[in-house]
């Protein structure tokens, strides 16, 4: 038994469960139904509470907001599938909610997919920085926008653009100021300068990263040598800068309401102390930044655990944690199938069988089913799931509620296209049954023909001629007389659309081909036993007619010809009768 | 030029058009929705915005909720009597009639009949209902053939029994006609008329009972009508003519459910399929299409029998009906960028089209490419 990661949390029953009652449960697809039983610890038994509790997990699923989301994943999952070429393109998924999604699935584009390598981690890391905490362009714009930008109070948030390594926008808001005072003009210069010398990296460029790191070096010494020389003891902001562009730890954490986040201080530590830093490093310094801006007591969060098993490259840590701090499985559903395309995921047996992104998919798929609507999309999740996507859709397909035909031609349409035959067979009966219970026998007939069901074929016919026996007469002529080829599907099928052939024939009196019908129908012997007697009682009145109908001695010749055939097969006919009724009597 | 999509949060059965007053060259601005297998369905209104021409042309605009109505049941069909009245038909087996406030704030229940549709112990939904203001007719799973008044809380008539299998579309043919389909592939014409409660007439395919799920009639031509079924075939039936259809086209690879003649453009029509493509099928006859419009219908068509049909004015004989493909021509384009989930509805008016997704989105195309009145 492995151990548990997280603490249960108990969840109250209303009503279930007083009298010290042993409660009972049972496992559903996404529901757990519980209930009380008569077993008590104390005191005499007696019959418990009636009711059964179906509790459900999964609330978010039944959001509409999410649900955008589900459908539009699912058009980008399929859309993955059938890219076969080993380069992924990243597609970024809209979310609406949940931001923290959001923030993580960004790292591990950076992280995992994008694989930055030194030099160029840090630019993706300060992209994704900025990405997350877009407000400091509102209040940056806010300030430049108003009538005199260097008197806005918020303008030494200018500090939060030069946090996020964005230079040239800090130059500008900076430059205000010294348009603005003459005898500080040469200080702001000063600042000037250090801010556009600033070396950054340029991965595409002929730069290698050897003399980037030298250059830097250069340049850090060079703002060192000025906090030295208190070139900006006059203006306080500025020496907090310089401090900051040095890399003194201590005056970035002052700036902890500007950061608000400890991975925000992780990327602006790392930009003014260690630039070139390598993947495999970067996870001391999340460690270290995380315990220095939180703080040695405060615990840390959920995603904060995460963005730290990225940081540290564990896969399998981010895919565990989001599994248990996410309440539905459709994050780590679609991030573990991305990176398994991009197979960065070693394969990973689970007791089950099947490796983890198959397990992740399942899952997910497993509970877009339980909800009334959106099973449609969990097919094509199943479909690519090779191992198990099968066998779990046909045991879910057959569970689906059927109210109305359009759905059930649905769900026959998913079973068809899988050749899931069963699942055909068994649906089609479910839906003539409930036709024939209805009374609509051409609807119960139309559903056996889609599942060339021929034993349900017949009942369908038994039902008819046994109306026609009580009433004596055919209902739904409709359908009997336009049956076509679907009469060929079983053998009582074919002898009721030929009697009642017989029967159009006899009205239309058309009395030689009638006769002849009814020979055929007696000789091919797929008149069913009971209705010999009807048959033979059917034949009497031609026997009759004829001398009235017949005009031409061909026809006369012929009649006599089927006539004398019938008064054999009658013959024939009454032998058997009489033979069964004997070896009844006997 | 590429449909824009939006994502509504519920399946959607029936996407329809507001009609607009006629006389009027707008183009239609006004959708209704109407959603199936929620647990709680809703009809609803969409506007897709103004088109001022100062947007340069561009109609980036998604469309955007106007009002919209809890429904009972699925949403199975739904028709515009008029500019704000709206009939639908519901899977328990009602039809109802909803108005429509001016400026289009809100949508209320104004009459519905309730189990009109109905087994002996049980619900029976209604699969379509068409109008022709005052005129409504619905019909059912339970095979019944209902004709009401909109503003008569009784019902006209019931034909009991019409079918005995579900019938799924019904048209109207001519003022006191109506062909229904049904799912042994049968097309039925109803005379209200007659007294008696058998049809008119009845037409099916030689060989396999097909179910037929949606029918339309020509605008123009009121013999001709187009069919869509279980297999995906679309069929041109001329319905004075015996049993066999005049077309026989493959067009989809599972269920049509909808199958629309362009109303003003009758050389256009379009299909929706279950898998998940929606179809622009235009008829070229070997001459330019301006020449054809000059001369008005005299294309020379040549019959299925050679012979002019009796009573037949030459000069009016449908393109539709073209026994010889190498004058005709059958185009098809795609209207939808990718593969989506089902299409289960349509609706086309002037130059815009609109349809309805299982993946609960909205494409709205208001240009249609290739395509000019």
């Amino acid at each position: 038994m492995e151990e548990v990661d997280v603490e249960p949390s108990p969840m109250l029953i209303p009503s279930a469960g007083f009298h010290q009652r042993h409660l009972g449960f049972e496992w559903g697809p996404g529901d757990l139904l519980v209930y009380e039983t008569n077993y008590k610890l104390q005191g005499p038994r007696s019959a418990g509470s009636p009711l059964v509790h179906v509790v459900r997990k999964d609330e978010d699923i039944c959001s509409p907001i999410l649900r955008k989301l589900f459908n539009e994943s699912h058009l980008i999952f399929v859309g993955l599938q059938k890219i076969k070429e080993d380069v992924v393109e990243v597609h970024s998924v809209e979310v609406s909610i949940l931001l923290a999604i959001e923030l993580i699935w960004n790292l591990c584009e950076v992280l995992f997919i994008d694989a930055a390598p030194a030099g160029s981690l840090l630019l993706h890391l300060l992209d994704w920085v900025r990405l997350h905490k877009s407000d400091v362009d509102a209040r940056a714009r806010e300030v430049l926008q108003s009538e005199s930008p260097a008197q806005h109070q918020s303008y030494w948030d200018v500090i939060s653009l030069v946090l996020q390594g964005r230079m040239d926008e800090a130059r500008q808001v900076l430059s205000k100021q010294a348009s603005l005072r003459a005898e500080s003009s040469s200080v702001f210069k000063r600042m000037d300068v250090l801010l556009q010398t600033m070396p950054i990296f340029n991965p595409t460029g002929t730069q290698t990263l050897t003399e980037f790191d030298v250059k830097w070096r250069h340049w850090h010494e060079e703002c060192d040598r000025c906090l030295q020389d208190n070139t900006f003891a006059s203006n306080r902001h500025l020496e907090t800068i310089v401090k900051i562009l040095v890399g003194d730890e201590d005056t970035i954490l002052e700036q902890k309401e500007l950061l608000s986040t400890w991975y925000h201080f992780l990327v602006t530590r790392l930009l003014f102390t260690h630039p070139t830093i390598k993947p495999p490093d970067l996870h001391y310094y999340a460690q270290s930044s995380m315990n220095m801006f939180l703080g040695p007591r405060a615990p840390p969060e959920p995603l904060d655990i995460i963005l730290l098993s990225a940081f540290e490259f564990d896969l399998h840590q981010v895919i565990k944690d989001c599994s248990i701090a996410l309440n539905n499985w459709w994050f780590v559903a679609h991030l573990t199938d991305l990176l398994d395309h991009c197979k960065l995921l070693q394969s990973h047996n689970l007791h089950f069988g099947s490796n983890l992104r198959e397990f992740l998919v399942l899952e997910y798929a497993s509970g877009l089913f339980t909800h009334h609507s959106l099973w449609q999309l969990a097919v094509d999740y199943f479909d690519h799931c090779p191992e198990f996507g099968r066998v779990y859709l046909e045991l879910q397909i057959e569970r689906i509620p059927l109210d109305t035909e359009r759905k059930a031609i649905k769900v026959l349409r998913i079973c068809e296209d899988r050749q899931m035959s069963e699942q055909v067979r068994s649906i089609c009966k479910i839906m003539a049954k409930r036709a024939l219970r209805n009374n609509r026998l051409g609807s119960a007939l139309s559903w056996s023909i889609r599942a060339k069901d021929a034993a349900f074929a017949t009942l369908i016919s038994e039902r008819f001629l046994q109306d026609y026996c009580n009433k004596g007469s055919f209902t739904d002529l409709d359908l009997l007389d336009n049956l076509g080829p679907a009469m060929l599907l079983s053998d009582r099928l074919t002898f009721l659309g030929k009697y009642r052939e017989f029967h159009r024939l006899y009205g239309e009196n058309r009395f030689s081909e009638a006769a002849k019908l009814l020979l055929s129908l007696m000789t091919a012997k797929i008149a069913p036993r009971g209705l010999w007697m009807t048959l033979l009682t059917d034949a009497l009145p031609l026997l009759e007619q004829k001398e009235v109908k017949t005009r031409t001695t061909h026809a006369l010749h012929s009649h006599f010809t089927v006539v004398k055939k019938l008064v054999e097969t009658m013959y024939i006919c009454l032998q058997n009768f009489k033979h069964l009724s004997c070896t009844i009597a006997v | 030029m590429d449909p824009t999509a939006k994502y509504i949060s519920q399946k959607i059965s029936r996407t329809r058009w507001r009609p607009v007053p006629a006389g009027l060259l707008q183009q239609p601005e006004v959708f209704a929705a109407g959603s199936w297998d929620n647990e709680s369905n809703r009809v609803s209104i969409w506007s897709l915005g103004d088109d001022d021409s100062d947007t340069d042309g561009e109609f980036d605009e998604e469309p955007r909720l106007l009002c919209d109505s809890e429904h009972d049941g699925d949403v199975t069909d739904l028709q515009f009597l008029d500019g704000d009245r709206l009939v639908s038909a519901s899977s328990s087996g009602a039809v109802a009639i909803l108005k429509l406030q001016p400026d289009c704030q809100a949508l209320s229940l104004a009459h519905v009949w309730e189990r009109a549709h109905r087994y002996s112990c049980d619900n029976a939904p209604c699969t379509a209902v068409v109008c022709r203001s005052p005129e409504l007719v619905s019909v059912g799973e339970d095979g019944r053939v209902i004709l009401y008044k909109a503003d008569q809380t009784e019902v006209v008539r019931v034909i009991e029994n019409a079918d005995s299998s579900t019938i799924h579309a019904v048209t109207f043919l001519r003022t006191t006609e109506v062909l229904t389909v049904n799912s042994i592939g049968q097309l039925k014409m109803w005379d209200f008329r007659q007294q008696s409660d058998s049809p008119a007439q009845i037409l099916s395919l030689t060989g396999d009972r097909v179910p037929l799920h949606c029918v339309d009639k020509h605008p123009n031509q009121q013999h001709i009508v187009a069919t869509g079924g279980q297999d995906g075939m679309l069929c041109i039936w001329d319905v004075r003519q015996g049993n066999t259809p005049f077309s026989l086209i493959e067009a989809h690879s599972a269920e049509m459910w909808e199958v629309h003649f362009h109303p003003s453009n009758p050389n256009h029509l379009f299909t929706c399929s279950e898998d998940g493509s929606l179809l622009h099928w235009e008829t070229t006859s070997g001459s330019d299409m301006s020449t054809l419009l000059q001369r008005g219908w005299n294309s020379r068509v040549v019959s299925h029998s050679g012979v002019p049909l009796a009573g037949e004015d030459d000069s009016v004989v449908s393109s539709w009906l073209a026994g010889d493909s190498s004058k005709n021509r059958l185009e098809a384009t795609h209207m939808l960028p990718s593969q989506t989930l089902s299409v289960n509805s349509l609706d086309v008016l002037e130059q815009c089209l609109v349809c309805g997704t299982d993946g609960e989105a909205v494409y709205v195309h208001r240009q249609l490419p290739n395509f000019s009145i």
